[in-house]
């Protein structure tokens, strides 16, 4: 093999290898990138985080919505979890509130955070929290049951077409990764 | 270092010495048949490994109810089955195809980086190891299926780190392999020898090396994220930390869409070699199918959410993502298209690696028109993890790349070895090939259909008979490949007796630049480059 080729080739190599370093970091980039998507167009159904400030809206007696509730645990989390109501029947721009029960299982304390998600996606903008157990981990004493309850609205700008919104709770046991 | 390189040179040119002898030479070898020998045989083996695990899956599914394994370890067998056959079996036979042919055909001495060529292959051989080692781990090994989705991934027990580990090494082994053939095909082509006279199946590699290269670090990041998710307490796609799940889920298929065409695209390399020589014309759109093959490969990367229709993905997603899909559809047309142009008028003659490129274009068509129902995202709510999808990318890869591999197999066997293999035995193996795969997958649209769930051990008794079926189409094919085993030992060990000519196939040679070789090939090929370029191909 000539000097020239083996140069040719390394320059070739050193390139190559580079485009496959940068692919590895862009694996990674992807996860913010999924974020920036997810913010912008709103499609996975995320929900704010956070309290909003309790505002007036027009009631819109005539429309009504259903919202349902959805109650689950991770993967053995030993937790009972369920809501009040399965769902109920609301009125856009009028504020509910409905109770959460949640039991620790064990004889152990426990921190656990409830992760809130929202079908259709695109509805979630549309859905609002004044009071949630969600916004904070809870804290459970041993064998503690507690009454949890959210406060929210549907606001009248939701657009027609949807006539059912469904609100998700899953629980995670996150004793063991608070603590550290 | 470079004085030991130009020891080496002095050495190679004073006799022109052939292998080393003993089992060191397989080790040490830098070689480029030598290694593809040795990927290739690599391949089979894990070919029957992968096969022997589809057996234990079918022989489980020949009746409902639980009979001969307990569903864990049926979860590992799904599992192991995908990977043992796409990185111990399908990519490495045709990194060995890629080995043994790219510099034959492109008149180059041998591949541009034989040290870590041969690096390449014992890093997949260690990855396979570890990979393999999982079964015999506590809890047993990865069960959760070859898509490693979290956090169902995390159940897997001791076997979780290792299986990452076995993808890291497997994704290096790759890359280097992709990077060597790169390298080879922009450097070592002999004069005269430009881009567009090279033959079909190096351009297909080149462009699989380029998909390699982009898409093998992605999958390493995604499972390197799983890893630090289950040890380190990241939270890429843990919920509780403020991650997604399905974040997971595109990454992997970004992944894991130009994957597949990994393992097709080369396929279709190899059949655009052999059907010319058999239908004794030129290929017919050489061009068109050198920019078919960039279009698929192009559409690979903006595709992947059609694996994942059904995770509650938007309207406007689900509509765009299913007209790219679509669009596949037109380049893949051009090639099918294109070989059967080349068939068509042509002084055809039916040998073993005919038939089975034959059954190629037509059963991979079938595959291809199933794909397309799928890419329909209204009704893949129907399909969607049901057997009709186990049935489909079945068809894609067993009579497309399986066959192919077989086919490239009879088709230089005779010019690596410089015997001729037995061509009664060479169609038997394919008759009882291309009847039973068919025994065996095509049942299970019907089932996928009627709604049969994939990756499960037990199933309702209104599936019992067509997987009955499909199970004994299974044993069929499994066994009858061991005809391919003998047939390979028996053609090295002397074959049919009779000498091949240099070209072996009649007018080969027009074709492409390794039939106007010596049979067997010497050890060392094109030290000076060849004289002329064959032009038949395009």
């Amino acid at each position: 093999m000539s000097e020239d080729l083996r140069q040719k080739n390394a320059k070739l190599v050193r390139k190559l290898a580079l485009v496959a370093v940068a692919m590895f970091g862009f694996g990674y980039a992807l996860v913010p990138l999924y974020d920036v998507l997810c913010d912008l167009t709103g499609l996975n159904g995320k929900v704010e985080g956070q309290a909003v400030q309790e505002a007036e809206y027009v009631v819109d007696k005539n429309r009504e919505v259903t919202v349902e509730f959805l109650t689950s645990l991770n993967e053995s989390t030993p937790m009972l979890f369920r809501s009040e109501v399965k769902s109920m029947k609301v009125h856009p721009g009028e504020y509910y509130t409905v109770n959460f029960y949640a039991k620790n299982n064990t004889d152990k304390p426990m921190i656990a955070q409830a992760i809130p998600s929202i079908t259709p996606g695109l509805a979630a903008e549309f859905f609002k929290k004044t009071q949630c157990f969600c916004f904070t981990e809870q804290t459970f004493a041993a064998n503690e049951e507690k009454t949890m309850p959210v406060r929210f609205v549907v606001e009248p700008t939701l657009p027609e077409r949807y006539k059912t919104v469904t609100l998700a709770y899953t629980f995670f046991d996150n004793t063991n990764i608070s603590k550290k | 270092m470079t004085a030991v390189v130009a020891e080496h040179d002095d050495h190679h040119d004073h006799h022109d010495h052939g292998p080393e002898k003993g089992v060191l030479r397989w080790i040490f070898t830098t070689n480029h048949k030598d290694i593809g020998t040795l990927y290739l045989v690599f391949g089979l083996i894990m070919f029957f490994v992968g096969g022997a695990m589809a057996l234990v899956i079918r022989s489980e599914l020949f009746e409902p109810g639980l009979q001969f394994v307990d569903p864990n370890f049926f979860n590992s067998m799904t599992t192991m089955h995908a990977l043992v056959m796409v990185f111990g079996a399908v990519m490495p036979a045709f990194v060995g195809l890629a080995n043994w042919m790219i510099p034959m055909m492109i008149g180059a001495p041998d591949m541009a980086l034989p040290r870590m060529n041969n690096m390449s292959f014992w890093m997949l051989v260690a990855g396979v190891l570890l990979l393999a080692s999982t079964l015999f781990m506590e809890g047993g090994a990865p069960s959760g299926g070859w898509t490693f989705y979290p956090p169902l991934v995390f159940q897997n027990g001791k076997s979780f780190p290792f299986a990452i580990f076995s993808v890291h090494l497997l994704g290096i082994s790759s890359i280097m392999g992709a990077i060597n053939v790169i390298a080879t095909i922009f450097n070592m082509r002999a004069p005269g020898m430009t881009l567009m006279k090279m033959p079909l199946f190096v351009w297909t590699w080149l462009i699989t090396a380029f998909l390699l290269i982009a898409i093998m670090p992605v999958f390493a990041g995604a499972v390197t994220m799983l890893l630090t998710d289950k040890f380190f307490d990241t939270s890429f796609f843990d919920a509780a930390g403020g991650g997604d799940p399905v974040l997971y889920q595109h990454i992997f298929w970004f992944f894991g869409h130009p994957e597949v065409y990994v393992m097709i695209l080369p396929t279709f390399g190899v059949a655009s070699t052999i059907i010319p020589v058999f239908a004794r014309k030129p290929l017919f759109g050489y061009a068109s199918m050198v920019y078919a093959t960039g279009a698929i490969a192009f559409l690979s990367f903006i595709v992947w959410a059609h694996h994942m229709f059904t995770v509650g993905m938007p309207v406007a997603g689900e509509l765009y993502f299913m007209y790219a899909t679509m669009l596949i559809a037109i380049p893949t047309g051009v090639k099918v298209f294109n070989w059967t142009a080349t068939m068509w008028k042509g002084s055809m003659t039916f040998e073993t690696p005919m038939l089975f490129s034959i059954a190629f274009v037509v059963l991979f068509t079938m595959g291809g028109f199933t794909g397309l129902m799928m890419a329909v995202a209204p009704v893949d709510f129907q399909y969607h993890d049901t057997y009709f999808i186990v049935a489909h990318f079945h068809y894609t890869l067993v009579p497309a790349s399986i066959f192919i591999l077989m086919a490239a197999g009879y088709f230089w066997l005779p010019k690596w070895t410089g015997n001729m293999y037995n061509e009664k035995i060479g169609r038997l193996h394919f008759w009882l090939s291309a009847v039973s795969v068919n025994i065996l997958f095509f049942p299970q649209h019907f089932l996928g259909l009627a709604g049969m769930p994939r990756r499960i051990p037990d199933y309702a008794i209104q599936f019992a008979d067509w997987n009955m079926v499909s199970s004994i189409g299974a044993f069929i094919y499994g066994f009858s490949q061991l005809l391919f085993v003998y047939i390979v030992i028996d053609t090295i060990r002397g074959g049919t007796g009779e000498k091949v000519s240099d070209e072996v196939w009649e007018d080969a040679s027009k074709h492409s630049l390794e039939w106007t070789l010596p049979s067997p090939v010497p050890y060392h090929t094109f030290t000076t480059p060849p004289e002329r370029i064959p032009t038949e191909h395009f």
